[in-house]
């Protein structure tokens, strides 16, 4: 078995019972999610809860769906053609798969960060407040403060305060991703997702970014995708594994790593495979 | 020699000799038309050869030496011209003599072993006229305002005369020219309300009195230009031609006078460059023959502006529309392909499409519509720099499309996630992410779409290109810019001056000089395009991960 130092930077390891979690405390319900990519299925039946206010990991093998199930999270899968659906996402009690939900409303509630830094080619300033401004604020003042709250929320703020108006593709990849991160968070999201974030960056701004993590979820309920299981160990409160489509074992971190109820999670964590 | 082969030195060799190839091509035709066309302003030494003729007549020949050639002696072998037969071939000048109303050729062929002598006496002039072409010879005897004066009061004289010219030229273009159009509104307003059946006798009257008004202005602006016309006929200078007749010429004609012998080379070079100034800024005289390519360098210019500003908005729009929302399927690429065999199109092709389409469907619709006073004469139904510019903005079209679409595929799709995953609709990411990273490439369409357009004279001689258009698109009368005119082009200008011009002798370096120059427009042109795209580059480069 490897070693882990679970929940290390986390502040509680409270332990939740995942399957009956009280409904004001629920983030996200997951019922019975099936995803296919033309006639090749890629979810099998997925069916969790995601509890609010908490950091919630999905670990798994390369091309288990991991990533595929967050996207559909905020709906990013729509833009692949031949995807299609069917279950049920439901945030506040509303199924974001119905037909009357408003994806681009969905996704300023359901803010995503990418796996490689995409920082527009614009200057930090205008890299921040981009969703605001698509959400309608014109307002100087309000969109300096929204500047300045957001890149103090990703730790930016004291890097870039005298050079916001450069071209934020002058930044380090770790200070690009922070970005990324403040300018997700401009928007006040509800969840935010993050398609393994620190996988093109270096230790020690993936370090920086599992501590901002951390803060974060004081604010927001954080769904994060990794590779890395100490990462995973290090960051969440639930973990959630997954091979090759179908959700295997969710339970708290905690659990997860020192006594996985599956053999397969076992023999994933402790490196038999994957 | 194998392990050469396999070095691959040999294909360095021949990728750097196709590069030189085209280099030296490239360098060689710049060279050949900038020296050929630039000579032309270079002042020439006037030279007065003495001829001993066949028939032991001797004569004086005065001119500028032009081009110079061997013959060979067989060539003169029938004619009574004694040559030494031990040579193979013989020299002969081809001089421009001028004097178009003496003699009718402006050109002379002399055999080298006729000539006795060759001198360059500083006396020598050329006299730069509006009509008739030069005038070489001596100068006789001056008059100012009637009287005889002293050869020294020639840059009197001239100051003088190009004093009275500008106040002509201002009355006949400005003045004058402005009344001529007032005029020709009133009487289309006239009409219009005839019919319409719309025209009281308090409207009829104020036009009348409108009319009448401008009629006396006009009257007086017409004393004023018959009195200046008056006064500057009364200077006149008398030349001694090579025969020895004397001709009188008005001041009226002159536009230089030049004693080129006399000149240093400073004043040469001063001289040449305010040629080229002239050569830029003048109007063309004499069948084009003569002066300068203003009209044509104006026209060229506004109509490859214009097209430029029809072109790119159709252009990125239908490759936003290819590239974005049309669903990837047989008809898509139906289109696609179809776009791109457009650009394979002759050109001239697109002139018919333009005549037939634009000037006499769209046109002739748009005249019966709003212009049906000025009917049967047409506005819009016929040829003028809107329907030019409209036609080369189809046929340059694809051009654009095709590197839009090129640019918009090349932006990273985490771009285009990145911003919808923050709540923006795909419209609002069109526009304000992908479109500002896509301009260098939208840039680039532009500047292959005017290098295509400032070089295309074929379709433009069917929908708007002249030999000689009487005003520019743009004056000072409202509205200003007249998109129904038809205008000159340099392309067009080079054509007629090289191959429909009654001296095409005289006109060949003409010729180069007006391709020198339309190739500096369009490379002026290009540069521009290029510096802002380079400047768009800078903004948008993308981080290379």
């Amino acid at each position: 078995m490897i070693t882990v130092t679970p929940n290390a930077l986390s502040d509680s390891p409270n332990k939740m019972d995942l399957t009956n979690i009280p409904p004001e405390q629920i983030a996200l319900d997951i019922k019975g999610l099936n995803l296919y990519y033309a006639d090749k299925q890629a979810l099998h039946d997925i069916t969790m809860s995601i509890p609010k206010g908490q950091v919630t990991a999905f670990i798994g093998p390369s091309g288990c769906g991991k990533s595929t199930l967050l996207r559909c999270i905020n709906r990013m899968n729509d833009l692949v053609d031949i995807c299609k659906v069917t279950g049920e996402i439901n945030l506040h009690g509303e199924n974001i798969y119905g037909s009357q939900i408003d994806v681009a409303a969905l996704r300023r509630k359901v803010g995503m960060v990418f796996q490689r830094p995409n920082p527009f080619p614009k200057s930090i300033y205008e890299n921040v407040v981009y969703g605001v401004r698509i959400a309608g604020e014109k307002n100087r003042r309000n969109l300096d403060d929204i500047v300045e709250k957001s890149l103090r929320s990703a730790a930016l703020w004291n890097e870039v305060k005298d050079r916001l108006h450069e071209s934020a593709l002058g930044l380090s990849g770790g200070q690009q991703q922070r970005l990324v991160i403040a300018r997700a968070i401009a928007i006040e999201p509800e969840v935010l997702l993050l398609d393994e974030p620190t996988s093109a960056l270096d230790p020690i701004s993936t370090l920086t970014i599992e501590e901002l993590i951390n803060d974060l979820k004081k604010q927001f309920t954080v769904v994060i995708v990794t590779h890395n299981m100490q990462q995973a160990a290090r960051v969440s409160d639930q973990t959630a594994f997954m091979y090759m489509g179908e959700l295997i074992e969710y339970s708290d971190t905690n659990t997860l790593f020192t006594t996985p109820l599956k053999k397969k999670t076992e023999d994933y964590i402790t490196g038999r495979y994957g | 020699m194998n392990s050469w082969f396999k070095s691959g030195s040999p294909w360095v060799w021949l990728s750097a000799g196709g590069v030189s190839i085209s280099l030296i091509s490239v360098l060689g035709l710049l060279w050949l038309i900038a020296s050929r066309g630039l000579s032309y302003f270079w002042p020439a030494q006037i030279v007065q050869f003495e001829m001993l003729d066949e028939h032991g007549v001797k004569s004086v020949v005065i001119g500028e030496i032009y081009d110079r050639e061997s013959i060979p002696t067989e060539q003169l072998a029938h004619t009574t011209i004694k040559l030494d037969p031990n040579q193979e071939t013989v020299e002969r000048l081809l001089i421009k003599t001028g004097n178009r109303e003496l003699v009718s050729l402006d050109f002379r062929w002399l055999l080298v072993p006729q000539i006795i002598k060759q001198s360059t006496p500083e006396n020598l002039v050329v006299i730069e006229r509006r009509t008739n072409g030069n005038f070489y010879g001596v100068i006789e005897t001056l008059k100012l305002d009637g009287e005889v004066v002293e050869l020294s009061q020639l840059t009197v004289l001239l100051e003088r005369v190009e004093y009275f010219q500008e106040q002509i030229d201002d009355l006949q273009k400005a003045d004058i020219g402005a009344i001529n159009y007032q005029l020709e509104r009133l009487r289309l307003k006239e009409r219009k309300h005839l019919l319409d059946d719309s025209l009281t006798i308090d409207l009829s009257q104020g036009i009348t009195e409108e009319t009448n008004t401008l009629k006396a202005q006009y009257t007086q602006l017409e004393k004023k230009l018959m009195a200046l016309r008056h006064e500057i006929a009364r200077d006149q200078l008398t030349v001694r031609a090579m025969d020895g007749q004397v001709v009188t010429i008005n001041f009226e004609d002159v536009l230089a006078v030049t004693f080129n012998n006399q000149l240093s080379t400073f004043d040469k070079v001063g001289l040449f460059f305010s040629q080229i100034g002239g050569f830029i800024v003048d109007d063309p005289r004499e069948a084009n023959t003569e002066g300068g390519v203003f009209p044509a360098i104006f026209g060229t210019v506004l109509m490859v502006l214009l097209m430029t500003v029809i072109v790119s908005p159709f252009g990125v729009i239908a490759a936003i529309y290819l590239h974005e929302y049309a669903g990837n399927n047989a008809l898509t690429k139906l289109l696609r392909i179809s776009v791109i065999n457009l650009a394979g199109v002759p050109s001239i092709v697109y002139g018919v499409f333009g005549l037939g389409f634009f000037v006499y469907m769209v046109g002739g619709s748009l005249d019966q519509l709003f212009y049906s006073e000025t009917l049967p004469s047409p506005t819009f139904g016929t040829p003028g720099v809107m329907w030019s510019a409209i036609t080369l903005a189809i046929l340059t079209l694809p051009v654009v499309i095709v590197s839009t679409e090129e640019g918009l595929s090349r932006i990273p799709s985490a771009m285009r996630h990145g911003s919808l995953a923050l709540g923006a609709t795909k419209a609002e990411t069109l526009w304000r992410i992908i479109l500002p990273i896509a301009s260098p490439a939208i840039m680039t369409g532009i500047i292959l779409a005017i290098a295509r357009a400032a070089g295309e004279v074929a379709p433009l001689m069917l929908v708007g290109v002249v030999k000689m258009a009487p005003n520019l698109p743009l004056d000072g009368n409202f509205p200003f810019l007249h998109l129904d005119r038809k205008f000159m082009h340099l392309g067009f200008h080079i054509y007629d001056v090289g191959f429909q011009s009654p001296n095409v002798e005289a006109a060949r370096p003409l010729v180069y000089a007006t391709a020198f120059l339309l190739i500096t427009i369009i490379v002026a042109l290009n540069m521009t395009a290029v510096s802002i795209r380079n400047k768009l580059r800078e903004k948008y480069k993308m981080l290379e991960h």
